[in-house]
């Protein structure tokens, strides 16, 4: 659970840069190491590259020059028995024709999962964010918040080793967002996972991460760091301790130096 | 105790229903009480009467315009989709061909019916070319339009999951299109019944026998009106019945889509 720089890092950036094809800076090139059972997050202004990152990990993006690396390998490394990877896009992107149950069970179906365990298993997904009784209804009949704890269930069920998230839970109320906060914290307490977690929040950076990741904006780059003891328990007396001030006071410092420096983009 | 009115089935069932009882039964007394002769404006009583009186052969019609319509509707579905499927594969193709279908779709194909009625010799074919012609353009353009409009966001989360190229087209581009070829589905359904009808009066008036529209064009001739109407009320039954048919299989199959394919 604790970052082993010997360790062969999940995933990796060597000088990766992103230059879209109508000529606009995505990201300058970065370098990024992440271990396993890190938990990273990444903070910035809007616009400053924070999906483009996340997508050039999970190879929706080819980078535009550099390398990203998996397990020290090319993408084809991923998949497979302790080389699974989950993305939990901004958006919910579900099927809209298909139920919630079916979307939850889709990435098991990809995989020819068994049907019976893949059912099981996306009704145990349901469960954990507090949706077993909506399985049978279509995404159109959710509200927004439910929609989104579908895709974060379905990016659970396939028990990844590095779990993408793009500030998966913007769109919750407090009271849910922290109650799924804790659970990813008793997740990634467990070992074994590895997480890159997008977030506009910075107490929820503070209370999850073991690394925080500062980007800026224009172009967008990498800003600062910040690292957390994986030591500490994150639970309620975390939330509310000194050091839990304390740290989010710095992170503010720093966010307000990323936006200071973002120029137009503060 | 909620008043009728206020009750779905009623405002959905019954009031239609009555609504049409109370108008064939003004027409029927102004038809009565005017003494309207039944070669002007049969009353709805001559119409069930002459319906009843030439069962046999307005039967007979029937079933041989269902059979035109049902053909044409099959190939329509069947050529259509395939010329979808095509046009899909690639850019090229489909900017070069995209501009001749759009030109037939603006051509009133009605206008070609007699052509194709003397170009193709045997005259049960020239009939469902003919409705075919007219029918299959809302399954071509729809289910284009439906193949093209996967979400990009889903297509990126099949691609990360290294889905195959099979798993792509039958859990992600087929579902995708499917409300749409459904929609179309719809409309080529009632084209197709149009179609049949136009085919048979170009072909009726060449002389060749077959379905309601001919038993119309008949009719008219020996002004034998009540049997128009009989003939013209069973066109009406026909559509009805078709359309009832595709609603209930677009909510079908919506319904067995949202659980789920096997594999
Ligand atoms: N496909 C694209 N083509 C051109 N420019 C793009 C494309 N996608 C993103 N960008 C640009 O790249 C920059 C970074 O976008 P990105 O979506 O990564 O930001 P972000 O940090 O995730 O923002 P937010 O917090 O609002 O989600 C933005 O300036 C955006 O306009
Ligand atoms: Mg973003």
């Amino acid at each position: 659970m604790i970052a082993n720089p010997a360790a062969t890092p999940v995933v990796e950036l060597r000088a990766a840069e992103k230059v879209f094809d109508d000529g606009t800076r995505g990201l300058v090139p970065i370098d990024l190491a992440v271990q396993p059972g890190e938990f990273v997050s990444l903070i910035g202004p809007s616009g400053c590259g924070k999906s483009t990152l996340l997508r050039l990990l999970a190879n929706l993006h080819a980078p535009s020059d550099g390398q990203v690396l998996w397990w020290r390998g090319g993408f084809d490394q991923v998949g497979g028995d302790g080389r699974r990877l989950s993305f939990v896009f901004q958006e919910p992107t579900l099927m809209p024709w298909a139920s919630v149950l079916a979307n939850v069970r889709l990435p098991l179906d990809l995989a020819g999962v068994p049907r019976q365990e893949a059912q099981a298993r996306a009704r145990a997904a349901l469960q954990a964010v507090g949706l077993a009784q909506a399985q049978d209804r279509t995404p159109g009949q959710l509200s927004g918040g439910m929609r989104m704890r579908v895709s974060i269930a379905r990016g659970m069920v396939t028990r990844p080793d590095l779990l993408l998230m793009d500030e998966p839970f913007g769109a919750l109320d407090e009271f849910t967002r922290n109650r799924l906060d804790a659970d990813l914290a008793a997740l990634s307490r467990q070992g074994g996972l590895t997480t890159i977690f997008v977030t506009h929040s910075l107490y929820e950076a503070v209370f999850l991460s073991s690394r925080i990741v500062v980007m800026a904006s224009n172009p967008g780059r990498l800003f600062g760091e910040m690292r957390i003891d994986p030591a500490i328990v994150r639970d309620q007396a975390f939330r509310l301790s000194e050091r839990f001030a304390l740290l989010c006071r710095d992170l503010s410092v720093l966010l307000t130096s990323a936006a200071l420096a973002s120029g137009e983009g503060a | 105790m909620t008043p009728l009115v206020a009750r779905p089935w009623f405002v959905q069932i019954a009031a239609p229903v009555l609504l049409g009882l109370l108008v064939l039964c003004g027409w029927q007394g102004f038809c009565r009480l005017d003494h309207i002769p039944p070669y002007i404006l049969p009353a709805p009583g001559d119409i069930g009467a002459s319906l009843l009186a030439n069962r046999a052969t307005l039967l007979h019609a029937l079933w041989s315009t269902m059979k035109v319509t049902l053909m044409a509707l099959a190939l329509s579905v069947a050529i259509g989709v395939a010329i979808a499927f095509v046009l899909v594969q690639s850019r090229v193709l489909e900017n070069s061909l995209l501009p001749y279908v759009i030109l037939m779709q603006v051509t009133p194909i009605v206008a070609i019916a007699p052509l194709i009625i003397v170009l193709v010799k045997a005259p049960a074919v020239a009939l469902v070319v003919c409705a075919t012609v007219i029918a299959i353009f809302p399954i071509i353009s729809n289910t284009l339009q439906g193949l093209r409009s996967v979400d990009p966001g889903l297509a990126d989360y099949f691609s990360m999951n290294k889905a195959s190229r099979l798993q792509f087209l039958l859990r992600l581009r087929i579902p995708s299109a499917l409300p749409m070829f459904l929609a179309g589905l719809r409309i080529s359904a009632g084209l197709s019944l149009v179609g049949a009808v136009v085919a048979e009066f170009v072909a009726g008036t060449g002389g060749t026998s077959s379905g309601l529209a001919y038993e119309i064009l008949q009719s008219g001739f020996q002004l034998d009106i009540p049997r128009m109407f009989a003939s013209l009320a069973l066109i009406t039954v026909a559509g009805l019945a078709l359309y009832g048919a595709m609603a209930a299989l677009q909510r079908m199959v919506l319904r067995a889509l949202s659980h789920a394919p096997g594999r």
